[in-house]
């Protein structure tokens, strides 16, 4: 392959990982590892190195919208980042001792739980909770978010779950190069009983930050190559922005599950090869 | 009255960033662009983990190769420049925080902070 062909290639299949990411609200770095490794035999780290790099440019970039919309909660995240910056360091650390087929067999299992998610996905019922408990309450969390044209209240529960299931968040950030926004979402909304539409927002706004804890060990470990990584970048984030753009007229349940359905492939695809060591 | 709100600081801070992404995003095309001028027939295979010379895994080899106007030294230059865009995040809720008078979060985005600070010493 020529550097021409190669760039092209991979930053077509980037912008439209980067796009269907934006819509489902999944991210592009869960089809673009995949794609790269599957289809056109890129090693593992050059993937990650690229995804992650692409992860901090989605995050940041869609930053000022969300502020915009006034649901994320700056405490909330700034508070639960101290446990996905540490895990994320842990996770890179990781990468250099744990095997390429073991981690494309994580990556697929990972991938297996954001396809079902993708389709199951439901957010906790009962709204938010009525009371802080001791913590939550100490840490300052309570905040209000805008529904039905009103400021709604919301109190936070349960934050050391929501601090422990972070740290996991942030180590398989670290370790696979992707955002993993869907596990942080499960620790706020369903751990912590921070409403739905705050979980995503502040989700978005961690995934920037915890990237970039495992990017110094990335970069000095040679991970994220220029040639790779401009066209992932460059794609994903050209795709993240057109799909932020289109969101409100596309028909997103059925795009979840065509997306839910290529995830799930692309998975056992890296399963297998994991286990045959082909990857 | 409060000299800062959060609020206030959220959407300074997230047009700050965006103007980091871009600025990031047109260093890597114009390196991009360069790269693919002079190596657009050059076969590649990136099958095999080699890491990289210097030039693309420190922060002064890369600001070095930039300066030898080097297209892959443009495109790790941006791409720094994308890494730091959450670190001013960071740096900006800790002032942000302390004209809010909070300390308990002052101290907390230090932390964050300084876990990516540590991080990023690895590749000086």
């Amino acid at each position: 392959m020529t550097a021409l062909s190669f760039t092209l290639v991979v930053w077509a299949i980037s912008t439209l990982a980067g796009f269907l990411g934006a819509l489902t609200g999944l991210g592009g770095g869960v089809v673009v590892v995949p794609a790269l490794t599957l289809a056109l035999g890129v090693d593992m780290k050059y993937a990650i190195g690229a995804s992650l790099v692409s992860v901090i440019a989605t995050s940041s970039g869609a930053a000022a919208a969300y502020v915009k919309e006034g649901f994320s909660n700056i405490r909330i995240g700034m508070f639960l980042e101290i446990a996905t910056t540490s895990g994320a360091i842990l996770g890179a650390f990781l990468t250099g001792y744990i095997g390429t087929s073991a981690l494309a067999v994580i990556f697929g299992l990972v991938l297996i739980q954001a396809a079902y998610e993708t389709v199951f996905n439901a957010p906790h019922e009962g709204g938010p909770a009525i009371q802080s408990d001791t913590l939550g309450d100490r840490l300052r969390f309570a905040g209000t978010y805008p529904a039905n044209g009103m400021e709604r209240e919301y109190k936070v529960r349960n934050v050391r779950t929501g601090f422990g299931i972070m740290f996991g968040a942030g180590t398989l950030s670290g370790l696979l190069g992707i955002g993993s926004g869907a596990m942080k979402v499960i620790a706020m909304d369903r751990a912590m009983k921070v409403p739905f539409k705050v979980s995503t927002t502040t989700s978005n706004f961690m995934i920037g930050v915890t990237a970039a804890a495992s990017a110094g060990v990335y970069l000095s470990r040679g991970y994220i190559d220029p040639r790779v990584a401009m066209p992932v970048m460059l794609g994903v984030l050209g795709g993240a922005l057109l799909g932020s753009k289109v969101l409100v007229h596309a028909p997103v349940r059925t795009l979840r599950m065509v997306f839910a359905t290529v995830i799930f492939a692309l998975a056992i695809e890296m399963i297998v090869n994991g286990l045959r060591g082909k990857v | 009255m409060k000299a800062m709100d959060d609020r206030r600081l959220e959407t300074m801070v997230g047009n700050l960033l965006r103007t980091g992404v871009l600025l990031a995003a047109a260093l890597v095309s114009i390196g991009g662009v360069f790269y693919l001028l002079q190596h657009h027939a050059d076969p590649v295979s990136y099958r095999t983990f080699v890491p990289g010379a210097d030039g693309v895994r420190t922060f002064s080899g890369v600001v070095h190769s930039a300066l030898r106007f080097e297209s892959v030294g443009w495109i790790q230059l941006g791409l720094l420049l994308l890494i730091a865009t959450p670190v001013a995040r960071v740096v900006l809720a800790v002032v942000g925080f302390a004209l809010e008078r909070d300390r308990l979060y002052v101290v907390v985005s230090l932390i964050v902070l300084v876990i990516l600070v540590a991080s990023l010493l690895r590749a000086v």
